[in-house]
């Protein structure tokens, strides 16, 4: 796993996401390649934004709890939290560049 | 500082072609795209790739081709060419704002899936819509969905599908596949397989998540409603050549035109492979193959235009 993000299980998710930081969590498997694809975007933006916003990467097939609770269908899947709250969600592979845009009003 | 090679995509044709130019000390840089690894990454077993008597992941593959290419000092960029200018040399690359020169380029920029085009397709993408079965079918344990596509694709993906679903319904809209006899057959054999012929998806239904899907029998022209969870694409797919338009020379299906017996396109010093070019044999062995032509070609071309 990444040094800059964080690991999310179905355990600690709920803590996660009501952290005072806007979080992004990555829903993920192995068995995914465009999942691949996010985790050196993600890992830079995280270090980038550390202390702004907390990315957290949950392997659905480890957890498939969340993964069910939330509707998701298709990985990978991303969400934006703030205060335990969905507020926006992203289906499918994107370049960092959308991805910062995407956060950038999420952002303080 | 010009580049000497640029290689556009990272599939196995550009991957081939960064080894074998960076072994040529071309010091290739890479551009591979969001959709790294190309469609392989998308496969689970890939069987028929020479050297792996076991079969490989199409991931593991990939993962395996660009250590390969790092190894011999290929450098990569991780991110999507948005536009270039072939009018001039050296010809310019862009990445975003960035800009790139470079004294040769090759083109493997692939293939990538086709969408329908019918309402609620888009709008449910990602709530029961897919176009990657490995990646979504985990989701649809114990419910029925639907593929449409009638080739290899098709049926690999149906088969695989069942591994989770209740029900796997193939909608295609003749009255028998393109795929492999033997692909085909499995298929069709499957005890959790169905088979609607001579029907087309019309609509993807559902306001939140898909329920069913609009079918029409071509040959009857009734519709109906066909109850699914999980609606699966597996339609072929199109060249990634939009950025190339007006600039080199495609085909009526948007495929780059080479020359007989070379990896050159329309513009000299501009040289492409893969399935960007082939829209017939189209697997990974040949996208490899045509990819160590191109850095052939590329070398050939570099020597005999050094001033």
């Amino acid at each position: 796993m990444g040094q800059n993000t964080l690991t999310g299980t179905d355990a600690t998710f709920t803590d996660l996401i009501g952290s005072p930081l806007p979080t992004l969590v990555d829903f993920w498997a192995e068995w995914c390649g465009p999942c691949k694809m996010m985790d050196r975007p993600l890992e830079e933006i995280a270090a980038e934004q550390a202390g702004k916003l907390q990315i957290v990467k949950l392997n659905v097939d480890e957890n498939p709890s969340t993964a069910m609770q939330y509707g998701v269908m298709s990985i990978p899947t991303m969400m934006i939290f703030q205060a335990g709250q969905e507020k926006r969600r992203l289906v499918g592979a994107r370049s960092k560049a959308q991805l910062q845009a995407e956060i950038a009003s999420f952002i303080s | 500082m010009a580049e000497k090679v640029l290689v556009v995509g990272s599939g196995p044709a550009g991957l081939t072609a960064a080894i074998y130019t960076a072994r040529a000390d071309l010091d290739p840089l890479m551009i591979e795209g969001m959709e790294r690894g190309g469609q392989l990454m998308l496969t689970t077993e890939v069987e028929n790739y020479p050297g792996f008597p076991e079969g490989i992941m199409g991931p593991e593959l990939m993962d395996s081709m660009r250590k390969q290419a790092e190894r011999f000092g290929t450098r990569i960029v991780s991110s999507d060419v948005s536009r270039v200018d072939l009018s001039s040399r050296p010809f310019q690359v862009w990445v975003g704002d960035d800009v790139y020169e470079a004294e040769s380029l090759i083109v493997s920029t692939g293939a990538s899936a086709r969408w329908l085009d019918i309402p609620g397709e888009s709008r449910l993408r990602g709530y029961g819509v897919s176009a990657c079965a490995t990646c979504d079918g985990f989701f649809f344990r114990d419910r029925d969905i639907a593929i449409v596509g009638g080739g290899d694709s098709a049926m690999e993906e149906a088969i695989f599908l069942t591994k989770f679903a209740s029900k796997v319904t193939i909608v295609h809209r003749r009255d028998s596949f393109r795929a492999s006899k033997i692909m085909a057959q499995r298929a069709i054999d499957h005890p959790k397989i169905e088979v609607l012929w001579n029907s087309t998806v019309e609509e993807v239904l559902g306001d939140d998540l898909v329920t069913g899907l609009r079918i029409k029998n071509v040959t009857t022209g009734e519709t109906s409603v066909l109850p699914v969870e999980g609606f699966f694409l597996a339609i072929g797919h199109d060249p990634n050549t939009n950025i190339f338009q007006g600039q080199l020379d495609l085909d009526d299906t948007g495929y780059i035109v080479t020359e007989p017996d070379s990896t050159g396109t329309s513009v000299p010093g501009v040289f492409a492979a893969g399935d960007v070019v082939d829209h017939y044999y189209q697997q990974a062995i040949t996208a490899a193959g045509m990819g160590c032509r191109a850095a052939i070609d590329v070398e050939h071309w570099l020597n005999s235009n050094e001033n």
